[in-house]
């Protein structure tokens, strides 16, 4: 029988620690068991300021706006003006990252090329080298060139439209990277002169150059054997960008590519991607900052990339001081990464659509990110074109929208005057004034 | 013969006139005198010519070179003949870092001694070094061969993938995963081959060879302190 006393004695409610929350003990839990640590792909997953914490502001009676159908709002930009003969000119300012042969199938390659074409941009090579899907189909190709040097070589350097000496990404500053065994099909052994089925290590840093001034003689090099005809690009991951910058106009680039954390990697270590560098909207103003103090803001082009996702992260990179802007992952999306209509075959995996992120492994059911002939069969690179073609186009559309909304009849013309931050944080990294005020952090009310 | 002078002309000009000769050319001999220790001389070659530097260079002498035969009468700076893609680069004095770095074919002679990193990440190319060679070399070297007819530094073949390494004098040491193996007539064959095209005063039977120990192939928490 039932005392009344115990009946009515208050007991504590369970409370989950804000520390070691489920998610934090179930990666100790597979970390106990297995003994390696977690290697995925893409970026950044937790939140960081981003370009979701800045608001336009628009016109009103002190600014006054653009017709939205009727009046023209310029999308163009040209990259590479500093140097090269033949600077890149592109229809829109929204291009498309570096992503490797390896790590995503041949045809998807052939449908970034189709599709950035068809939007009149360009995309860009990987590690791995250059294959003939993506140059016959790239109008505008930027060939990288990387620490591994894998699949590199002097004719492809001259075949391309630019070239994009990679210093970093975003996913791991200071970081290579690892294409497991098992995506090391016939085809990628032979262009990266290693064994079929062994793990490919990229290296972090390039074999035969350390620091700014070996790599002003690189630059040297690279433009003599291409006769500096084509701009040079550097990629930096976010890090130091106002140094990293500095350094890189310094030895010679014709465009400075900056990658933030939120930016993808097709694998390495999570405790990496979410660890280390800076979230891509504290990055625009450092390296902005650089470029007008050089006094070369707009001769030298600025890429910005990581997290760009909509029109409106376009133009707020814009009119924070960018160029042009990179993506990535957000074009993978559109030609179907990640779709909810595998689901089915994503939970076999022990995932589900909008969180798979093993790229790395190869069984990928979108087949975008492997080389297992049948699910690369269910990839169609044409109608992957034309989906990548409509996406970039409402990108593009989108900025214009909000530029018009300014005011401008350029998408360069956003500044950021134009912007104001709703958070702390993203005044403080941005450099806008926090919406209602003409204050951020770090600027002397006086 | 031709004659560039590199004292009245520009770096720029003598490139241009390089890579137009084409594979057909019958100005197959040209020689570039007051090299004064420029960067990225003879870099980009795509044609079966000879180019003769009279005197060192700096960075990146040869640089990614197709078909050429680039003979430098002097020593060289840091990436000579990096990333070669056939043709012979024979270079008279020393080596500094990263000789051959990345190469995918071709031979690379260095009459002298060779700095740290010859031949890292090298992926096909051939190098024989008449002298020594510094630390960390053939550091993840894929496929190729590199013959030593000195000692080589610390580190040697640290991360090694399929390059094949003959060391004639002392090792100082192997880096991970690169191990001693045992030499057979295939490997006295290819060395006989390499030692008599560089012109190298040694004989195969002297040399070790070393190689991966290809326990590193594949990712194994167990090595992570190898790695």
């Amino acid at each position: 029988m039932k005392n009344h006393s115990q009946e009515y004695i208050s007991h504590t409610v369970p409370i989950q620690s804000a520390t070691f929350t489920n998610q934090v003990n179930a990666e100790i839990r597979r970390a106990a068991e297995t003994g390696i640590y977690d290697i995925r792909g893409g970026g950044a997953k937790r939140r960081v300021p981003h370009f979701d914490d800045l608001l336009f502001l628009g016109a009103s009676v002190s600014r006054y706006p653009l017709e939205g159908y009727r009046e023209k709002c310029d999308t163009s930009v040209t990259l590479g003006t500093r140097f090269a003969k033949y600077p890149i000119e592109l229809d829109t300012p929204v291009t498309i990252a570096g992503m490797s042969f390896g790590s995503l199938s041949g045809p998807a390659k052939e449908a970034l090329g189709r599709g950035a074409s068809a939007a009149g941009t360009s995309t860009t090579t990987g590690d791995g080298g250059m294959t003939e899907e993506e140059r016959g189909h790239s109008t505008k190709l930027v060939y990288q060139y990387l620490p591994s040097r894998y699949g590199m070589n002097p004719d492809d350097l001259r075949r391309a439209d630019a070239i994009e000496v990679v210093i970093g990404q975003g996913a791991k500053p200071g970081g290579g990277g690892m294409l497991l065994g098992q995506k090391i099909s016939d085809r990628v052994a032979d262009m990266r002169d290693l064994p079929k089925g062994i793990d490919q290590r990229s290296a972090c840093r390039h074999p035969d150059w350390t620091g700014p001034d070996d790599l002003e003689i690189k630059i040297l090099e690279l433009r003599e054997i291409t006769g500096w005809r084509i701009p040079i690009y550097v990629k930096i991951g976010g890090t130091r960008p106002y140094f990293d910058t500095t350094l890189a106009v310094k030895a010679g680039a014709d465009v400075v590519v900056l990658d933030g954390m939120q930016g993808g990697t097709a694998a390495t270590q999570d405790v990496f991607i979410e660890h280390v560098g800076l979230p891509t909207l504290a990055c625009i103003h450092p390296a902005v900052q650089a470029l007008q103090d050089l006094g070369l803001h707009r001769e030298v082009q600025l890429i910005v990339s990581g997290g760009v996702r909509t029109g409106a992260d376009v133009a707020k990179a814009m009119a924070l001081g960018a160029d042009a802007v990179a993506i990535g992952t957000a074009a993978l999306v559109a030609l179907g990464d990640n779709d909810p209509k595998w689901e089915a075959e994503y939970q076999k995996l022990g995932t589900t659509a909008g969180a798979y992120d093993d790229w790395h492994e190869g069984q990928d059911p979108a087949g975008i990110t492997t080389q297992d002939p049948k699910l690369m069969a269910r990839f169609d690179p044409l109608e992957g074109g034309r989906r990548l073609r409509n996406y970039l186009k409402v990108l593009t559309l989108e900025a214009q929208t909000i530029a018009r909304a300014c005011g401008h009849n350029h998408l360069h013309n956003l500044e950021p005057e134009d912007l104001c931050a709703v958070t702390l944080e993203a005044a403080a990294m941005a450099r806008v004034p926090l919406a209602g005020t003409d204050w951020y952090p770090g600027k002397s009310s006086f | 013969m031709q004659t560039f002078d590199l004292g009245k002309r520009s770096l720029r000009e003598l490139n241009e006139t390089l890579h137009a000769q084409k594979s057909m050319t019958n100005q197959t001999r040209w020689k570039i005198v007051n090299a004064k220790g420029n960067h990225a001389i003879a870099v980009g070659l795509d044609a079966p010519i000879t180019v003769s530097v009279m005197g060192s260079t700096g960075y990146y002498t040869a640089g990614m070179n197709k078909h050429a035969a680039v003979n430098i009468y002097g020593s060289v700076g840091p990436g000579v003949a990096e990333n070669m893609m056939s043709g012979i680069v024979t270079v008279d004095g020393d080596a500094s870092q990263y000789a051959g770095a990345t190469g995918h074919g071709g031979l690379l002679i260095i009459k002298g001694n060779a700095s740290s990193r010859c031949g890292i990440s090298m992926k096909g190319i051939d190098i024989v070094v008449h002298g020594n060679i510094g630390h960390m070399s053939a550091f993840m070297a894929q496929s190729g061969t590199l013959v030593v007819c000195g000692d080589a530094g610390d580190a040697l073949g640290d991360s090694l993938y399929e390059a094949q390494l003959f060391v004639r004098g002392s090792v100082k040491s192997l880096g991970a995963d690169c191990i001693k193996k045992e030499m057979r007539p295939k490997h006295l064959k290819i060395l006989k081959d390499l030692l008599k095209r560089a012109d190298a005063d040694a004989k195969p039977e002297e040399f070790t060879r070393y190689g991966s120990a290809r326990k590193l192939y594949n990712f194994d928490v167990d090595n992570a302190s190898a790695y």
